[in-house]
């Protein structure tokens, strides 16, 4: 990950420049999608705050007020439990992913964390198979600082799709 | 993905050698598929629909599916529970295109023929004509043109329903060992349903009901059943039919995480794996006796899963040869506190599209189907325990399997 460091945000996020935050927090989706996609699943967990949860949810789920998640990580140990199966223990066919990420919307700053959402489309390709649309959604997330980077302290992960096309495997 | 079979294929003949013996042409034959459709699903057997806690109230409804036949089941002003083809008496619009919700009737968009809760045709605009011109023949009477509603039965919050007039009660179909381990799940307390996931499997429905009645594949496929104890070959186990063969149960016990002379074969063993969060699989006890796990598949189209205190129901709705719909409803129960459900809501990764196990399970099924595909005469084989279709107290068996296919060549005459 090369992200830069957030500057001078002793004085609280919500004092920071418009302008700079947000090419921060582009930054930040930008280098998360290529952490995903590019083979760098190790350093997921990384993205995210000490004190972190993680949801995919379908949005049938969500909007009805259902809890059940397609992932739940509710520390950053089940993100590297997750990192560890897609590894090491999942069996799964060879796969890239490629997640479009736009439309970020910034819905709430604060001194201690920024609230943001945006919107993301997955493209699978596999071994025989023409490269398809496997997931869409959007994230509502809340970003903190921690050692000076802007990390996730909640990443809900919302997927239109009801049907998901067989397996997840890798996190969105 | 290859191609289903062109179905042309009159003299299917099953192997000589019998149910231990599975020919590749079930798996992707178009005919075999419409032949399922008709004698299994519309046929007679108790298809399961939904749950009770889905529809609590008078005028609420749920879409479903009974083989890959669009259902709606609804609870009516009486408080009875109808089941009725998703599909206008008038011109096979399919009506009712939201998932779960809560009306008084239901309007075809059409034409906007009306029907009640229970199916009965209620309104057909200008059935009388307008201005003395058009309308309906004096002939045409609402009664004929209901829509088509079938048989409905429910036990402990759990709707079951049929195309067949004359099917014995749940209970005898079921048989009383199997209605055991119903009861033992759904035990008359309420239900609470936690969400729903949803997955499109490219393989054959009966893949899905094989890789649930076959234990052996669990202790070799699966790192963390094998590696955290959840299910394996050398934990106390047993697998039990009905008498018909076409319902099973897996049933197991969890056990330690450690090497044992047995797991010397269970090639994906981690004995030194951890979880960074053992929060996931901390389990509750929480049914009596020290079975922990207890796979049903019920024919022909649900199984009920309790993994520890993971308990959901996945629904099959096949769609062609080649693929299938699995509809997971994960439920508790109404008197669990915050802490149970939380408990539930964790175990959850090890189940569905993402799960920790049944990823391993889709993509096996896939797998298998790509390399059937090409293959229609080839036949697979189920020896393992032997070539019956007996109860046993192990699971290194392909019994429940078999059995299946017993049930099926009698319902499918193959």
């Amino acid at each position: 990950m090369s992200r830069q460091s957030v500057p001078k945000t002793e004085t609280g996020l919500d004092r920071m420049d418009r302008l700079e935050l947000r090419l921060q927090l582009d930054e930040l989706y930008a280098e998360y999608a290529h952490c995903l996609d590019d083979g760098l699943i190790e350093q997921w967990p990384d993205f995210f705050a000490e004190d972190c949860s993680y949801l995919l949810i379908p949005r049938e789920n969500y909007d009805e007020g259902l809890p059940l998640a397609t992932i739940r990580c509710e520390s950053k140990g089940y993100l590297k439990d997750r990192v560890a199966a897609v590894q090491d223990t999942s069996l799964y066919a060879p796969l890239m992913l490629r997640h479009l990420v736009c439309g970020l919307r910034v819905t709430e700053i604060a001194a201690g964390h920024v609230k943001a959402e945006a919107n993301f489309a997955v493209l699978r390709t596999q071994v025989d198979e023409i490269t398809k649309v496997f997931l869409a959604g959007r994230y509502v997330d809340t970003i903190v600082v921690e050692d000076g980077q802007l990390k996730f302290k909640e990443k809900l992960a919302i997927h239109d799709s009801l049907l998901i096309p067989n397996t997840l495997v890798l996190p969105v | 993905m290859a191609e289903a079979d062109t179905g042309q294929h009159a003299e299917r003949r099953w192997p000589e050698a019998g149910v231990h013996r599975i020919p590749y042409w079930i798996y992707t034959d178009a005919e075999i598929y419409a032949r399922e459709q008709a004698r299994i699903f519309k046929g007679p057997s108790w298809n399961y629909v939904g749950l009770t806690a889905e529809v609590p109230e008078p005028g609420s409804f749920r879409r479903s599916f009974i083989g890959d036949i669009p259902v709606v089941l609804t609870r009516d002003s009486d408080g009875g529970l109808n089941v009725f083809i998703n599909k206008c008496a008038h011109r096979g619009v399919q009506f009712c295109q939201k998932q779960r919700g809560a009306t008084n009737e239901f309007i075809c968009p059409y034409h906007q023929w009306t029907y009640d809760l229970t199916g009965k045709l209620i309104g057909v605009p200008f059935r009388r004509g307008l201005k003395r011109q058009g309308g309906m023949p004096a002939s045409f009477e609402l009664d004929d043109h209901h829509l088509q509603r079938l048989q409905v039965t429910e036990r402990n919050g759990v709707v079951f329903a049929s195309f067949a007039d004359d099917l014995p009660p749940l209970e005898d179909y079921l048989g009383e060992s199997m209605l055991g381990y119903f009861d033992r799940l759904f035990d008359g307390r309420a239900l609470k349903v936690l969400g729903y996931q949803r997955q499109r499997i490219p393989s054959n429905w009966k893949l899905m009901f094989e890789n649930i009645k076959d234990p052996y594949h669990a202790s070799l496929l699966h790192v963390f059943l094998i590696t955290f104890g959840l299910f394996r070959a050398d934990n106390p186990s047993a697998v039990r039919l009905d008498e018909t063969g076409r319902h099973s149960a897996l049933i197991s016990r969890k056990g330690e995480q450690k090497a044992t002379s047995d797991t010397a074969e269970m090639g994906r063993f981690k004995a030194d794996m951890k979880l960074n969060d053992a929060k996931l699989l901390t389990p509750v006890k929480e049914f009596p006796g020290d079975t922990t796990v207890v796979m049903q598949t019920i024919w022909p189209n649900i199984i009920f899963q309790q993994q520890t205190n993971t308990l959901a129901t996945r629904h099959i709705v096949p769609r062609g040869p080649g693929a299938f719909d699995l509809h997971w409803t994960y439920f508790g129960y109404e008197d669990d506190d915050e802490e149970m459900t939380r408990i539930r809501l964790r175990q959850a990764n090890l189940m569905g599209p993402a799960g920790y196990v049944s990823i391993d399970d889709s993509e096996v099924m896939e797998f298998s189907q790509d390399g059937i595909s090409a293959f229609p005469d080839n036949e697979g084989i189920l020896e393992m325990g032997g070539y019956d279709t007996d109860d046993v107290d192990h699971i290194v068996t392909e019994s429940a399997i078999r059995g299946f296919y017993k049930y099926y060549r009698e319902v499918m005459a193959l």
